[in-house]
C-alpha cells in the first residue's frame, strides 16, 4: 500500500488542521481532506482504517481516542470468566500509526463547533476539519440509579460494560467471594449495548463456579420481560449446564442500590448480593449530546442512512452503538465495524463531490459462549430500503445456531482476530 | 396510442428505477461486509479457520455462495448470511475478491 501524501502528513504534524483546510479546497473527482474521527472503538477504528485504505493516503485522518489501546469488549466476558486474560483482548494502535498514517492522539474531546467545523480538546488545543466521525460508544445514566450516582459507589458495584480496568476489577470480586456466595448481574431495559452479553456473563461466571465454588449461585436480574437474545439457546445451556447454579428474573428492573449492603432496590423487593454488578441504562456517549446533533428520546442519534450522517447536522457522522437502531439491528461491536465501513465510502464520496452509495448494506454476526469453548450465534443483513429511509433486516436472511457447539467456539476466536485485524491491522 | 404511452412511459420508470446509477465502488462496498470474518479486502488470517478469499476463482465462490443459499453445503452460519445479498450482490463480491491477491 503506497501512502503517498503520508510524510507530508506526518510534516504536518501540530499545523494538521492547517493542512486540512488546504487538502479541504482542492476540489475535483478524487476525494481529499482532512476527516476526524473520535473514539478508537469498533466502529472509530474500522472508519479511519478505511479511510486512509481507500482514499490510498488521499485523505488525511486524525483519530482522538482517550486509551493508549484498544481492549475488546467483545470476549470481555471470557477474562470476567477466568479462561481469557487481558492481554488477549488488547491490540495496540500502532499499524494504524505507522501502516496506514492515521495521525492517533491520546486525548479526549471535549466539545464540537459544527459551524465552524472544529473541535476542542481536553488539552485546550483545538483542530479543524472537513467531515468529523463521532464513534463515542455509550456513557451511562447513572442518575436512573441514584445509589450509584457518585464515584465512590461506581467503584464498588461494577459494570465492566466497557472493556478495562472494571474487566479485571470485577474478575477480582469474583475470585475473592467465598464459595456459598452470590453473584447478581442487571440488565437495563432494550435498547443497550450487546444484547446477549449479559446472558453470556452469566453463563461464564457460572462455569466458573461450577469448577471453583460449587455452592454459588449466579442471579439475573433482567428489566426486561424475556431473554433478549438467543433465548431458545441460552435456557437450554442454563438448564443443561448450570441447574441449580444460575437463576433468571425478569421484569426485575433495578431502580437503585444500597452500596453499603451489595443491595439492589427493585420495584417491590430488594436483592442482596455479594457480588453486585450492575448494568446501568445508557445513552449514546456524551460527546454526542454535547455536539447539539439531534438525538430520539434524547438517548441515540438520529442518522441518515445513506452516509451515517446526522439528520441535522451536515458534516457530522456517528457509528455504532451511539446511533438510534434500525429495526431488529443490534448495538454490537461488529455492526460497528460495518457502519464504520458504510461511512467511510460515503464521506469519501461526499469529499468528492458525490453523492453517497444509494443501496448500502450491512450485516452482523455475534457468538456468544455458553461456557469454554461451546459458543452460540446470531447473525442478520440489513440492506437500504429508499420506501422507509432504513436500513432493514432481509427476511430469510439470518439466524440463530441449531445448538451450542465447539466448532463455533474455534469460529467465534477465528472471529475476533479477523475483526482485530480488519480494524487495526 | 392512448394505452400504450402509459405502459411504456411505466417500462421507463420501472427500468429506471432498476438501473438507478450504482455507485462506481459498489462490489468494493459490498465486498466489505464480509471482511470482518474473512479478512480485509479477503486476506483472513492464517490459522484463523477462515476461508482467504482474495485470490480465489469467482466461478468457485459464487458455487460455494450457492451451495450455501441452497442448502447443498452444510454450514454452521453462512447459510444464513448468504441469503441476505441478492445474486447479483454476490455476483459482484465474488468478482471483486477474484481480482484482489
Amino acid at each position: 500500500m503506497m501512502l503517498m501524501k503520508r510524510r507530508d502528513f506526518l510534516k504536518a504534524g501540530a499545523a494538521a488542521s492547517v493542512v486540512a483546510s488546504l487538502y479541504g479546497c482542492s476540489a475535483g473527482t478524487k476525494a481529499g481532506g482532512h476527516v476526524v474521527v473520535v473514539g478508537g472503538g469498533y466502529g472509530g477504528a474500522t472508519v479511519a482504517k478505511y479511510l486512509r485504505m481507500w482514499s490510498e493516503g488521499g485523505v488525511q485522518v486524525t483519530l482522538i481516542e482517550r486509551n493508549p489501546v484498544f481492549i475488546s469488549c467483545p470476549m470481555s466476558n471470557l477474562v470476567i470468566g477466568g479462561t481469557k486474560t487481558m492481554d488477549d483482548i488488547t491490540v495496540s494502535y500502532d499499524n494504524l500509526k505507522n501502516k496506514w498514517g492515521v495521525r492517533v492522539i491520546q486525548g479526549m474531546v471535549t466539545g464540537v463547533d459544527a459551524a465552524k467545523k472544529t473541535i476542542s480538546l481536553n488539552d485546550g488545543g483545538s483542530m479543524s476539519y472537513d467531515r468529523l466521525v463521532l464513534s463515542p460508544g455509550v456513557d451511562f445514566m447513572f442518575d436512573q440509579i441514584p445509589g450509584l450516582d457518585n464515584v465512590d459507589a461506581q467503584s464498588k458495584i461494577l459494570h465492566a460494560w466497557k472493556a478495562g480496568p472494571q474487566t479485571i476489577a470485577l474478575r477480582k470480586q469474583l475470585e475473592s467471594m467465598q464459595d456459598g456466595g452470590v453473584y447478581a448481574i442487571s440488565i437495563p431495559k432494550a435498547p443497550y449495548r450487546c444484547p446477549p452479553g449479559p446472558y453470556e456473563r452469566a453463563c461464564l461466571v457460572a462455569n466458573y463456579f461450577k469448577q471453583s465454588k460449587p455452592k454459588s449461585k449466579v442471579i439475573i436480574l433482567d428489566a426486561n420481560e424475556d431473554v433478549m437474545s438467543k433465548k431458545a439457546l441460552f435456557t437450554k445451556a442454563w438448564s443443561d449446564l448450570y441447574k441449580g447454579i444460575i437463576e433468571y428474573r425478569n421484569n426485575s428492573e433495578v431502580k437503585d442500590v444500597e452500596v453499603a449492603t451489595n443491595t439492589a432496590v427493585l420495584e417491590f423487593d430488594k436483592f442482596k448480593a455479594d457480588v453486585l454488578n450492575i448494568i446501568p441504562p445508557h445513552r449514546a456517549g456524551d460527546i454526542a449530546a454535547k455536539s447539539g446533533i439531534k438525538l430520539i428520546n434524547n438517548r441515540w442519534v438520529d442518522i441518515n442512512w445513506l452516509s451515517m450522517e446526522s439528520t441535522n447536522t451536515p458534516g457530522i457522522h456517528v457509528l455504532g452503538d451511539a446511533v438510534f437502531p434500525a429495526p431488529t439491528m443490534p448495538k454490537s461491536g461488529h455492526m460497528a465495524n460495518q457502519h464504520g465501513k458504510l461511512a467511510a465510502a460515503a464521506i469519501l464520496n461526499l469529499l468528492a463531490g458525490q453523492e453517497p452509495n444509494p443501496e448500502p448494506v450491512v450485516m452482523n454476526t455475534c457468538y456468544s459462549f455458553v461456557d469454554a469453548k461451546n459458543v452460540i450465534h446470531v447473525s442478520s443483513v440489513h440492506q437500504y430500503d429508499a420506501a422507509t429511509k432504513l436500513v432493514q433486516p432481509v427476511k430469510g436472511a439470518g439466524g440463530v445456531s441449531a445448538a451450542r457447539n465447539e466448532l463455533e467456539g474455534k469460529v467465534a476466536i477465528g472471529w475476533a482476530k479477523n475483526i482485530w485485524a480488519d480494524m487495526l491491522a | 396510442m392512448k394505452l400504450i404511452t402509459p405502459i411504456m412511459a411505466l417500462c421507463l420508470l420501472v427500468s429506471a428505477s432498476i438501473s438507478h446509477a450504482a455507485d462506481p465502488n459498489l462490489a468494493r462496498n459490498l465486498a466489505a461486509t464480509c471482511a470482518n470474518c474473512h479478512g480485509t479486502n479477503g486476506n483472513a488470517l492464517k490459522g484463523s479457520g477462515m476461508d482467504a478469499l482474495a485470490g480465489m476463482e469467482k466461478e468457485k465462490i459464487l458455487q460455494k455462495l450457492a451451495d450455501f443459499k441452497s442448502g447443498d453445503k452444510p454450514a454452521s452460519i453462512m447459510h444464513q448470511i448468504s441469503k441476505g445479498y441478492t445474486d447479483a450482490q454476490l455476483d459482484l463480491i465474488a468478482g471483486y475478491f477474484a481480482a484482489r491477491k
